[in-house]
């Protein structure tokens, strides 16, 4: 049929088109390597902020700090989520990439973008953080390497979009798109809104620091700004749960419980997140309180809703996977049983319950209207944050990465005694990070500080002592979290290097044999799931409601 | 699976299981008592922000709040004015590289219009430890119209990244028995 080369996979049938196949290695790749610089930023910035360690001096913490946001929350994730893109698109499809030299382009683009606002960071003139509130401003190079990095990651998009098109013409599947690339596809949806919003905003603000444009309302810039990094997270989590559900049917053989719900709970992230950029403003001077209102309950958080469908029917396929496989006894022998040693799995299961229980519910509770007045701009946020987009997404992409290595660069995992352990070492130093910044901030230790003694200030403040004992085992966490980072990289490195070649059994070792056809519609039983379903709802209300009284507790103001 | 198409090419029409439905119902409605508690607070609370601010220049702000000193300073302290402002009037708090200025004395469960705004970049109104925290915008005049309802020595630290000496960033407000 198709003139384009192409292998077949051993493990899935599948068709890879080198195209693809190479596309996706460049961009993983790339990937990874921001994660070890922007992982070592984040390592002294966790070092810095332990009082007793104190690391670096003022100057080189706060650049330290905008490095890693940029080059974490920016270049790492959406590197990786180009090859998602990719992977998604044409090997899900059995199809060829379309166009692979714009392809090409993107990834050059974004390479270019990414080392030039490096460049500007390290040059220690443009340390305005990631979010580079205005009127501080940063050197020109600093925005326009943001700008060809977004130009890139929207023409990546439209590769994807193209491969689709290609797909659907070629009938290289039949009937309707998988989940995965379903879920795949809003997340590029969304990125192309994302980029919208980010070209609107960063145009201007490079014409303002190349002297062109006088002046930029501040309160506009974060609207709009926000309007770009809110819903670059939905990008993310769209990404992710897709991920879950790919490592649940490769692994596991999972087969979703039903396609129409956890399709729809896709469809909502589109529909709804979009307007959650308000949930940024709470304590912006000028905003009206219906219009907060309006949009942090997210059109009555029918998107949070789509999250939480997820949140069930992604251990619910598991579970019935696993009961199909006779694993009966009890509420919890399938959860027991379940493939603890394969890092790809564990992986993907502790994100699913940190993002869930830590990153979720601390979002929510956080974008409450008024409950934010008690939680804006301390460490709590970046403590919820790293309980979404680093237990969330970034351990997932981690365990997505050792599917990848074996099935896309043909290797086997080297160190695969190490490999079972790396996904818990990470995750436990990653729930730490997050439940002790989320600690501090409710103390009030304030986010991006260097020092929080006020030893050089004039006037005087001092923090409790538990808020330095959160700061000190938040600095332990670091420690364990980079460590666990230090030896993915190590691993996946080496694998990729010195691994050996793959025959044609490439996920033995790693994986089960694939499951039964287990797990459709009507008679599916799930107690289990019920169960942690159910845990998870009570810690939510209470939480919610703790934090209600918290906020009644502090000086009436209107 | 999750990697292959469904095998229903009508998705959509798929029968749905009853534990899925009823989570998805559940799910619904707390989304639904969130929503209403927000609004029920505006109602029964007293924690709401009011939406009450205006356009003011930094120059047009500063000169408002030495005014303010000029007429209620009562004492000195580390070279920053300390301002004990009568019950009820408009109190104002200038932000900037890197400082709140001046330190100010409130009375206990009596109420103020406090006015924030910035002369320069974004800054962080962090109340400590109480934990209210505000967003200080240059050109924004926003009014906070607050009651302390407890008395001490409280600080006010930045908590927006505002340069190099945003740590350096503590201010003072005390709340007097009466
Ligand atoms: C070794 C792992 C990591 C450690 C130890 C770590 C630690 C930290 C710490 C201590 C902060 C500083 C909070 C503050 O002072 O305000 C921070 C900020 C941040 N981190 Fe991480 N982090 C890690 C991984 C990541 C990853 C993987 C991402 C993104 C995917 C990420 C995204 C961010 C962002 C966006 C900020 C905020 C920067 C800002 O305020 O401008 N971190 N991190
Ligand atoms: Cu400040
Ligand atoms: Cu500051």
């Amino acid at each position: 049929m198709s003139t384009f080369t192409h292998r077949v996979c051993p493990a899935t049938g599948l068709r890879i088109h080198s195209s693809a196949e190479n596309l996706i290695k460049a961009n993983a790749v790339t990937a990874i390597v921001f994660l070890s610089v922007g992982g070592l930023f984040g390592l002294m910035v966790g070092l810095t902020r332990w009082p007793g360690v104190h690391l670096l001096p003022a100057d080189w913490f706060y650049l330290a700090l905008t490095a890693h946001g940029l080059d974490l929350l920016l270049v790492w994730i959406i590197f990786f989520e180009m090859a998602v893109l990719y992977f998604a698109s044409a090997i899900l499809l059995n199809s060829r990439l379309a166009a692979p030299r714009w392809a090409w382009t993107a990834f050059a683009l974004m390479l270019v973008g990414a080392l030039m606002t490096n460049v500007a960071v390290l040059q220690g003139n443009s340390i305005v953080m990631f979010t580079s509130y205005v009127p501080m401003q940063a050197a020109p190079h600093f925005y326009l390497g943001l700008i060809l990095f977004a130009v890139g990651a929207l023409i990546g998009c439209f590769v994807f979009f193209g491969t689709l098109v290609i797909a659907k013409e070629e009938k290289t599947y039949q009937g309707s798109v998988p989940l995965v690339t379903f879920g795949a596809i809003t997340a590029a949806i969304i990125a192309v809104f994302t980029i919208a919003s980010g070209a609107i905003i960063l145009i201007p603000t490079f014409l303002w620091s190349i002297g062109l444009i006088g002046n930029i309302d501040t309160l506009m810039y974060k609207t709009v700004w926000w309007a770009m990094g809110h819903s670059s997270q939905q990008i993310n989590v769209a990404a992710h749960v897709a991920i879950w559900y790919l490592i649940a049917a490769v692994v596991l053989g999972a087969k979703p419980l039903s396609e129409k719900v956890s399709r729809m709970a896709f469809l909502m992230y589109i529909l709804f997140l979009q307007l959650a950029s308000a949930h940024h403003l709470l304590v912006e001077p000028g905003i009206s309180p219906a219009w907060k209102i309006f949009n942090t309950s997210y059109a009555m958080y029918l998107a949070v809703l789509g999250s939480m469908i997820h949140g069930m029917t992604v251990p619910g396929s598991i579970e019935a996977a696993q009961r199909g496989r006779g694993y009966v006894n009890g509420l919890f022998e399938w959860l027991r049983k379940a493939p603890w040693g394969n890092p790809a799995f564990s992986g993907m299961f502790m994100s699913l319950v940190m993002f869930g229980f830590l990153g979720g519910i601390s979002g929510v509770v956080m974008g409450t209207e008024q409950i934010n007045l008690i939680m804006h701009n301390t460490l709590y946020v970046p403590g919820h944050f790293h309980a979404t987009v680093v237990a969330g997404t970034t351990l997932t992409f981690m365990a997505a990465t050792y599917l990848l290595v074996p099935l896309i660069f043909r290797r086997e995992l080297i160190m695969k005694g190490l490999a079972k352990w790396q996904p818990y070492v990470f995750g436990l130093g990653v729930m730490g990070i997050s439940l002790f910044m989320m600690g501090a901030g409710t103390l009030g230790v304030p986010r991006r500080v260097w020092d929080i003694t006020g030893a050089d200030a004039i006037l005087k403040f001092d923090y409790s002592g538990a808020a330095y004992l959160m700061m000190g085992l938040n600095g332990v966490s670091a420690i364990m979290a980079a460590l666990g980072g230090f030896m993915f990289i190590a691993i996946i490195v080496g694998s990729v290097f010195f691994g050996k070649r793959t025959g044609d059994k490439p996920l033995e070792g790693l994986t089960m044999t694939t499951a039964t056809k287990y797990g459709s519609a009507k008679d599916i039983k799930i107690p289990g799931t019920v169960v942690l379903v159910a845990v998870f709802f009570t810690a939510f209300v209470l939480y919610y409601f703790v934090n209600w009284k918290y906020l009644a507790e502090v000086w009436p103001l209107r | 699976m999750g990697i292959h198409p469904p095998p229903q090419r009508i998705w959509w029409k798929e029968p749905v299981a009853r534990t899925e439905l009823v989570w998805v119902i559940i799910a619904f409605l707390w989304g639904l008592i969130m929503f209403s508690a927000m609004i029920y607070w505006h109602m029964a609370g007293e924690q709401n922000l009011s939406n009450e601010s205006y356009r003011i220049t930094p120059e047009a702000f500063a000169a408002k709040a030495e005014a303010m000193v000029e007429k209620y300073q009562v004492r000195e302290e580390a070279g920053f004015p300390v301002v004990h402002p009568p019950p009820g009037s408009d109190v104002y708090m200038i932000a900037g590289l890197w400082q709140w200025w001046p330190i100010i004395e409130f009375e206990k469960d009596q109420t103020y219009r406090l006015h924030l705004s910035s002369m320069d970049w974004q800054h962080g109104f962090s109340l400590q430890p109480v934990n209210i925290n505000l967003q200080t915008h240059p050109n924004y005049d926003m009014v906070v119209t607050l009651t302390p309802n407890e008395a001490g020595e409280f600080g006010v630290v930045c908590n927006e990244f505002c340069g190099i000496g945003h740590h350096l960033m503590i201010g003072n407000i005390y709340v007097t028995e009466n």
